[in-house]
């Protein structure tokens, strides 16, 4: 069970997941320490507490982190490049989200039928939540 | 080959994969986890600001607590930590070899990172800042 070949599961689309899932992983990472650095260089260095700290890491939105008594919030994070940062940042995270709410589903639920009705609501619940991501988004 | 499903709950707790399995388990809850916790705060954050409904301010007042902020914090740090080390291992399978080691350093640098803010929040919560 050691050897590293039995750990990549066959076919194109696991395979394309589970290296989306990785990939993802990381890159959520370097997304989340950016932020929370920017977070700290736009004034949160001393005014923050866990739930705040967490609304700027995860969600670099005017909206989203009004609440934080900083400020230059608007003129901040109120840009496009920060628009297209949380756009990119929503897609992975909702997508390693869904694939992994997939996996479970899959290890658990055998009965076929059941099982394609539930990917099916999964997509239809991502698409639907990325529309509405990206309009929060453009609309502050 | 095929796995037998059908064991039971104490079978299955008694099954012998060590800190790994731990791991994988402790993996899955907090990634369902947050994603329950990040659809719940998505849902009432629209059902709050648009329909000023009070349900949703209620459990708002709940996750903004303490208490609640250290089961996210935990949940967060713990899939981030065991997930960079999961990447790590399969982009670079040589280091599978050292999985046990690689499994308690990640607990070492958990620890500190996890207790040191934890301990913050509790002694601001409970003397105040």
């Amino acid at each position: 069970m050691r050897s590293s070949a039995s750990l990549r599961p066959k076919g194109a689309f696991e395979y394309g997941m589970w290296l989306f899932t990785r990939l993802s992983g990381l890159a959520l990472l370097l997304f989340g320490g950016v932020s929370m650095g920017v977070a700290f260089i736009l004034g949160g260095r001393t005014q923050l507490d866990m739930p705040a700290l967490f609304r700027w890491i995860f969600f670099p939105n005017p909206n989203h982190v009004i609440n934080s008594n900083i400020p230059d919030v608007e003129q901040g994070w109120s840009n496009t490049f920060w628009q297209v940062y949380s756009m990119a940042m929503i897609f992975l995270a909702s997508g390693h989200a869904v694939n992994g709410l997939r996996m479970v589903i899959e290890d658990y639920l055998t009965r076929p039928l059941l099982v394609r009705m539930l990917r099916l609501a999964l997509l239809v619940l991502w698409l639907g939540g990325l529309v509405v991501a990206v309009f929060v988004i453009l609309a502050s | 080959m095929t796995l037998n499903r059908r064991v039971s709950v104490r079978a299955g707790l008694r099954y012998k994969g060590e800190l790994g399995m731990a791991n994988w388990m402790l993996h899955r809850i907090t990634g369902l986890g947050i994603l329950l916790f990040v659809g719940m705060h998505v849902v009432m954050g629209f059902l709050g600001q648009q329909f000023a409904d009070d349900t949703a301010f209620a459990v708002n007042a709940v996750y903004q607590s303490w208490a609640f902020q250290l089961f996210v914090y935990f949940s967060v740090l713990f899939h981030a930590f065991n997930g960079s080390r999961l990447a790590l291992m399969d982009l670079f399978p040589g280091l599978i070899r050292f999985q046990r080691e690689l499994i308690w350093l990640q607990w070492l640098v958990f620890v500190p990172a996890y207790g040191l803010p934890s301990f913050i929040m509790i002694q601001n919560s409970l003397v105040g800042a």
